[in-house]
């Protein structure tokens, strides 16, 4: 070897080979385990890191699938709600319900008057307890007339404090919340009117500017939508192409191009694929933006490579007997490839399929440049309404400055890493029953 | 919600076409019995009458839907009174026009509404409505117009196999130049966009300039009213979180595939391999996340604690969780060249004495070098492309400096800083995202194509 080790101090005996190499043996072998311990080393530090990430993500955002609640005393008396008794829905819904709480917050707090410390009392509920409430009301006429202790969504710095995200024994003015407020909390607290029940705000509404009020519901929907149409786009073309390429095509200079060309797509950044989305189906087309039909088109462009390439991987294992065995009792070109390779391919392409699908829903770059990062809270019914997805949801909350948004973000991400590791799950499952080995 | 109920319609026509299809050379050829006279299996003359139906009437409709709009801004503005549109810069008749159209769908506008706008957005409502009942009228003309064209045209003797086949092989053709379609599109995209941003701004600014900062003024006498755009510092920035990601990734990468491809037993590598990919499939929006709320404060923190000052933002934090990201793919693809090296190789060199290690370092990877570079070539273009972690964790003031501590803007961050503001379409500040683009197109373009080429060239050697 090159690493020969300097002679060993001379003596009279001839220096034979197997002397230099047996005084090089130990140092040898110590460089031997060093690599090895390095290499082990490596391998540990990229495990870690995927354990850190996933705890990381875990342990901020599970929290955000409680939600504190206020429960309090409504007097939801037929006097103020339905003046006229007719419980007609539309006279139910214009009731002023953000009063009925705030009349039973000033009743745990009697002794409160000053009206700046009754703004601040009030702050304790969200601004959407209201609405909420209606909600509740419309769907359970019967509860007019009567006084139920109803849970009452708090604000998200009360939510912070009572998940213990807001140190309450830090200094005042190192903490959002006040003294007072904190007082307030404690008492009721102390009574039994607080608790965190499960969070299903976050998985049927719309985003919002008010954390305790932001779901991911839009968002999900507004992915699903797009993914839906990209499937329905990209696997008839994938597939397509590659039964072409793979089984018909020539081999002249412009299947070579389109090959060539594949393969490059497949690394080009996404986000230029959102400049061509923007220029062209946006800029030349005119198709609305913000709406999962342009995010699907250009989902569609992106993902493609990714189907043509597996779908090719699963044409080439179906072995050739089957082609002949075909061929040879009188069947066309087509109607052998379509009744016979297609379907035993299929398994093939349709994991191929997943994971592409994978890829584009928790793509986000090219997205940005589409419009896709406008404020939407309604959630979207179809493929031309404006939506947002779940990724560029996630891009959106991260920005948000609350403190709230950061358990909300991390929970969101949550819901995208369980549906990716399904989707995945489903390739995997797919590949393992149908996999043939001929 | 108009447009989806005409496509199912005209799915039904199509269905309809190929049952009636089916039916007439079944009745032509004289009854089932007689179904041996027929050329085709009668299912093809259903599809073929089915295609008739179909594929006219699609194509209409795509290219109806495509042009409407187009045509539609042209008669109205055509129709605009002279003295409105005089005067007025393109820009400004964009806007007018735009009004219209949100003023005719019922949209809230931005601009009060005169009588003259009011009547524009009347009539663009009225030509709307008349283009949809005409496309409704012209689509289904069009398949029912073809179905009977087919019907007529069914005989016992057609080769209506034939004709189906090449129909299908014309559409898997064209399904297949959608990928040169696609390069096309964006070479062409992004070209005549950069070529009118260089119009404004010369190419020599552009990528020798050292001064960032794209504004356009609002008034001729604002400070710093006319914007620069010299690109230098979004290249620098990009290469510098690109080369700590490299740092990052290369060693593990490349270390963990030799561990998993040379040493570890069969379960190890069963386990860990896949463990280790599961860094390819997170989003990067979730590395952006990591990356800004968890790595960024800890770095500015450890910082602190030695007594640097660390940007908020700094190139480090992008760099290293960009580099985490990258670890699989140089894992991988080392994994696979490390595999295709000849076992020969490595019992020639066991059996002149050398250790594992001494095998790996002096035969395997020098074996394996071109494709390893290949790999690595690879991964560069990826940091390079990469877009949300930068946004995320990275800056946007840019900053020509070599100091990783410091804040950093990078080229994506700049194109998406660009072009997600209300921004109009023609300005230089827009344009700019698209020479940006180009740029970022070009490179990335090289960098893969001579991965690729060593990539090969290093598997025709082994084949």
């Amino acid at each position: 070897m090159n690493n020969t080790p300097s002679p060993p101090p001379a003596s009279d005996a001839p220096r034979r080979t197997i002397d230099i190499v047996n005084a090089s043996l130990k140092r040898r072998y110590a460089r031997e385990r060093r690599f090895r311990r390095l290499g082990a080393f490596a391998v540990a530090l990229g495990l870690s890191f995927v354990v850190l990430l996933f705890t990381d993500i875990v342990s901020k955002g599970y929290t955000a699938f409680a939600q504190t609640y206020i429960q309090l005393p409504l007097n939801l008396s037929a006097e103020v709600i339905d003046p006229s008794g007719s419980r007609e829905p539309a006279t139910l819904a214009a009731a002023n319900y953000t009063k009925l709480i705030r009349d039973a917050l000033r009743q745990q707090f009697p002794d409160l008057t000053e009206r700046q410390a009754l703004r601040r009392l009030y702050a304790l509920v969200s601004v959407g307890a209201g609405d909420l409430v209606r909600e509740q009301v419309l769907a359970e006429p019967a509860l007019i007339g009567t006084t139920p202790e109803l849970w009452v969504l708090a604000d998200d710095d009360i939510d912070m404090l009572v998940k213990g995200n807001i140190d309450r024994t830090a200094a005042p003015e190192d903490r959002r919340v006040s003294d007072e407020t904190i007082g307030w909390v404690t008492q009721l607290e102390q009574q039994g009117r607080v608790a965190k029940r499960f969070n299903t705000i976050f998985l049927t509404h719309g985003t919002s500017r008010e954390p305790e009020l932001a779901g991911i519901a839009g968002a999900l929907m507004g992915s699903f939508y797009t993914l839906l149409l990209t499937l329905l786009l990209s696997f008839p073309i994938g597939v397509g192409a590659a039964l072409y390429l793979e089984e018909f095509a020539p081999k002249n200079r412009w299947t070579d191009l389109i090959e060539v060309n594949i393969n490059n797509l497949a690394a080009v950044p996404s986000i230029v694929f959102g400049l061509l989305g923007l220029a062209v189906f946006i800029g030349f087309f005119g198709i609305p933006r913000s709406t999962p039909l342009v995010a699907a088109l250009v989902m569609t462009i992106m993902t493609l490579p990714t189907i043509i390439i597996a779908s090719r991987v699963a044409l080439k294992s179906v072995p050739p007997s089957i082609r002949e065995a075909a061929l040879g009792v009188g069947a066309s070109a087509l109607q052998t490839q379509f009744h016979h390779v297609l379907p035993l391919a299929l398994p093939g392409m349709l994991t191929g399929a997943i994971i592409g699908m994978a890829r584009a829903l928790g793509e986000s770059a090219p997205l940005l440049m589409i419009g896709m990062i406008a404020f939407i809270v309604d959630i979207p019914s179809g493929f031309t309404d404006s939506a947002t997805v779940l990724p560029v949801q996630i891009f959106l909350w991260a920005d948000s400055p609350e403190r709230a948004f950061v358990e909300r973000t991390s929970a969101a991400i949550i819901v995208l890493l369980a549906f990716l590791f399904l989707m995945n799950l489903a390739a995997v499952l797919l590949r393992r029953k149908f996999e043939r080995r001929w | 919600m108009h447009t989806w109920t005409l496509i199912l319609l005209l799915l039904a026509v199509m269905a309809l076409a190929y049952h009636l299809g089916m039916k007439r050379a079944i009745t032509r050829v004289g009854g089932l019995k007689q179904i041996n006279h027929l050329h085709s299996l009668p299912a093809y003359y259903g599809v073929y009458a089915a295609l008739w139906a179909g594929i006219p009437a699609l194509l209409l409709l795509g290219l109806w839907l495509g042009f409407q709009d187009h045509f539609i801004t042209a008669l109205v503005t055509a129709q605009l009174p002279p003295d409105l549109v005089a005067a007025q810069s393109a820009g400004q008749i964009d806007l007018i026009l735009n009004d219209i159209k949100n003023l005719a769908t019922g949209n809230i506008v931005s601009a009060t509404v005169t009588p003259e706008i009011q009547a524009a957005a009347t009539q663009f409502a009225r030509f709307e409505e008349l283009s949809t009942q005409a496309q409704w009228l012209a689509v289904l003309a069009l398949a029912l117009g073809g179905a009977s064209f087919a019907w007529s045209r069914t005989e016992p003797q057609m080769r209506a196999r034939n004709r189906v086949e090449s129909v299908f092989l014309v559409i898997m053709v064209i399904f297949s130049s959608l990928a040169i379609l696609t390069t096309l599109g964006i070479v062409l995209s992004v070209l005549f966009e950069s070529l009118r941003f260089f119009e404004l701004v010369s190419p020599l600014e552009f990528f020798f300039g050292t001064n960032w900062s794209p504004q356009i003024a609002l008034r001729a006498d604002q400070v710093g009213a006319t914007g620069a755009f010299g690109a230098i510092p979004l290249f620098t920035g990009t290469l510098m979180v690109s080369l700590i990601a490299m740092v990052v990734a290369v060693p593990i990468g490349l270390m963990s595939a030799i561990y998993l491809s040379e040493y570890a037993s069969r379960s190890v590598r069963a386990i860990a391999k896949p463990i280790i990919e599961v860094l390819a499939g997170i989003p990067t929006v979730v590395y952006g996340f990591f990356a800004a709320l968890t790595v960024a404060p800890v770095i500015r923190e450890l910082g602190a604690a030695v007594g640097l000052e660390v940007a908020s933002e700094s190139a480090l934090a992008a760099g290293l969780v960009m580099g985490v990201m990258i670890i699989p793919f140089i894992s991988s693809l080392a994994d696979d060249v490390i595999n295709a090296v000849p076992q020969a190789l490595r019992d020639g060199s066991y059996a002149l004495g050398a250790t594992q290690s001494e095998t790996i370092r002096l035969v395997v990877i020098p074996a394996a070098l071109p494709g390893i570079v290949g790999g690595i070539l690879l991964a560069v273009s990826r940091a390079i492309g990469e877009t949300m972690i930068v946004v995320m964790a990275a800056g946007m003031a840019a900053n020509l400096t070599a100091n990783p501590l410091d804040s950093v803007t990078t080229v994506t961050v700049q194109i998406v800083t660009l072009l997600t503001g209300d921004q109009e379409f023609d300005s230089a500040k827009t344009l700019a995202a698209f020479a940006l683009g180009l740029t970022l197109f070009v490179v990335t373009l090289a960098l893969n194509v001579l991965a690729l080429s060593i990539v090969r060239k290093y598997r025709e050697q082994y084949e």
